[in-house]
């Protein structure tokens, strides 16, 4: 087929643009990657953008991994990622599987029960209280609990869970299966990529929360990887920088320390996330169309 | 077997509501062994928080508890909308979602216009790859590179400063916190964004685009009488249920950014909830806010569906 002339330039001038977008995307993640690669006293001269890192040391990740608050940060956020996601995808699938069961009578009820708590909260103070109350505060519970199903993705689990044929749940049924053993063996094995999508969703929300740690942990010894995170980089209390170096060396690395760190609690996400990418696409499409 | 449980349930539904929840619990004992976890945590979690709401009515104090605090009925209300800063955090709040709403909205649309364009599937495939990156990374470190960018030495103050401008600390200009705060925004979710628009555009039959160059149509008219009455459902769901949002910013990311200096263009209704309630402890008062806008965005919401669902027969229940 003949192309056209203005085709043409509109092809090559979509290109340009879509080019010129990624890299806006990707230049600030480049730009802290260099930085963090640099060595520190010619980044501390340097003004404006980088082109490629300035020099190439591993001082600055040396020194981020000497810190013990972050490897307590990192330690304490694999935990509660782990046991997080673990309740997350019990209670979950229990919630999707008991609410997607036709037979069960009140299930249109009992699912506005649910989703309503979607729509209105009785708002973050009561909910501070509440957790106090509970006597959770200071320690990981309150983190895990209090996120233990989110409606949204009880929605998109609920919503794969219904397209199971009722064949399968009958004959296993007929065979004597109860329905804890239908869920484990049946349908939690057919259902595998959303469990992968639910779950990852989960995870990430994990990983990436502070906001209930910073209220509820006055131990330093819990506080995971984000919030130590905001004391280096919003906070900027330069003892939680660099505990334990000497303080010139704090001030000389001060800036590619920021970046090393930024670095080093990024990479698992940049590292993991293409292989998922998939997955995170399909969970975001089946709740966009279930709301 | 199939047949004698079907007896069962018409049997179940003839009788009174007490004996038809009996009924119910013994068929389905193990669903609803399954459910009480999970009715547990809707109600410890969810409702007894809604429960608690009412200290917007009182004054509570915690040694007294919920219960035993005495009424103030609507003082704290009063309080509120009376004060110095009722106006203030409303009209951030309206001014953030505004300004997100006209700027942040149509830029996942258009972004997913010109990668529909792209006739390269791997360009295409690296563009999104990319694009949707930022969508996953911590709001903690976003805010944390924010403010390492804007602050005085930071990279965009060195170009500023080589084209000849003045340096400035980004971050405690009030005039320069929106745009900061809408355009950061923008950039980690514009490629998330295209996602639910490029399915509704690969949803749209091909024939239509063939019998419309069979038309004589162009690109442009291709897309005026094709593409866009295409995405137009989509689009009317998501544009109503972001005005449906309109008064909740969250309060996570504005207060990773601001500070007194920009308290006032930078402070919005959740943010001031977050630091009247948890920084001063004056737990009634900020309830009180707090229920206020819960009431208004459950309003927004119901009001936003009710109208989806006039205009497309689309609604989330």
């Amino acid at each position: 087929m003949r192309i056209s002339l203005s085709e043409r330039i509109f092809r090559i001038g979509n290109a340009m643009l879509l080019t010129a977008l990624t890299i806006a995307t990707l230049y600030p993640i480049v730009y802290v990657a260099f930085a963090s690669f640099s060595e520190p006293k010619l980044m501390m001269a340097h003004k404006g953008i980088l082109w490629k890192p300035l020099g190439f040391s591993l001082e600055t990740y040396a020194a981020v991994f000497n810190n013990p608050m972050i490897l307590l940060g990192y330690r304490n956020t694999l935990i509660i990622v782990v046991a997080g996601v673990s309740l997350n995808l019990l209670l979950t699938s229990f919630a999707a599987y008991a609410l997607s069961r036709k037979s069960l009578q009140f299930r249109k009820p009992l699912m506005l029960f649910i989703v309503f708590t979607m729509f209105f909260s009785g708002g973050l103070i009561p909910f501070y209280l509440l957790v106090r109350n509970l006597g959770i505060t200071n320690s990981l519970w309150a983190l895990i609990l209090p996120t233990a199903i989110s409606a949204f993705n009880l929605i998109i689990m609920r919503t794969s869970f219904e397209a199971v044929p009722d064949a399968l749940e009958e004959s296993a049924k007929m065979d004597g299966a109860n329905d804890f053993v239908i869920l484990f063996r049946i349908f939690l094995p057919i259902c595998k990529p959303v469990l992968a999508v639910v779950g990852l969703y989960y995870g990430v929300g994990h990983w990436n929360s502070w906001f209930n740690a910073m209220i509820f942990l006055q131990d330093r010894e819990l506080y995971p990887l984000q919030l130590i995170l905001r004391e280096i980089l919003i906070v900027g209390e330069a003892d939680s920088m660099a505990e334990g170096a000497a303080t010139d060396e704090i001030i000389v690395l001060g800036e590619t320390l920021k970046y090393a760190t930024i670095m080093v609690a990024t990479i698992p996400i940049l590292f993991v996330y293409p292989f998922l990418q998939k997955y995170f696409v399909k969970g975001a499409l089946i709740g966009a169309i279930k709301g | 077997m199939a047949q004698s449980k079907l007896q069962y349930g018409t049997v179940s539904h003839a009788g009174r509501l007490p004996s038809r929840i009996a009924d119910d619990l013994v068929k389905n004992k193990y669903l609803y062994m399954m459910l009480l976890p999970v009715f547990a945590f809707f109600i410890i979690f969810q409702y007894v928080p809604m429960y608690g709401a009412i200290i917007a009515f009182k004054d509570f104090s915690p040694r007294l508890g919920i219960l035993g605090s005495p009424w103030a009925g609507l003082e704290h209300f009063k309080d509120f909308f009376g004060g110095l800063y009722f106006g203030r955090v409303l009209k951030n709040t309206l001014m953030i979602s505004l300004y997100d709403l006209i700027f942040g909205f149509p830029a996942p649309l258009i972004l997913a216009l010109l990668l529909n364009e792209v006739r390269s599937s791997i360009f295409k495939r690296s563009v999104q790859t990319i694009t949707y990156l930022p969508h996953f990374i911590s709001i903690v470190i976003i805010c944390g590179m924010i403010k390492d960018f804007t602050s005085s030495d930071g990279v965009i103050n060195d170009i500023i400063a080589f084209f000849g401008g003045e340096r400035i600390t980004m971050l405690l200009e009030p005039g320069l916190f929106r745009t900061l705060y809408v355009s950061s925004n923008i950039w980690q979710h514009v490629g998330w964004g295209t996602i639910i628009y490029l399915a509704a555009l690969a949803a749209i039959d091909p024939e239509q685009y063939e019998a419309c160059k069979i038309d004589g149509g162009g690109r442009w008219k291709q897309m005026r009488h094709v593409t866009l009455p295409g995405l137009l459902p989509v689009f009317v769901i998501l544009l109503i249920m972001d005005i449906g949002r309109i008064m909740s910013v969250g309060f996570e990311k504005i207060i990773l950014l601001y500070n007194p200096t920009t308290y006032v263009t930078a402070d919005v209704i959740s943010s001031y909830v977050y630091r009247v309630g948890l920084q001063e402890f004056q737990f009634s008062f900020s309830s009180a806010v707090g229920l206020f806008n819960s009431v208004i965005n459950f309003g927004l919401v119901i009001g936003a569906n009710w109208l989806s669902r006039k205009m497309n027969d689309t609604s989330l229940w």
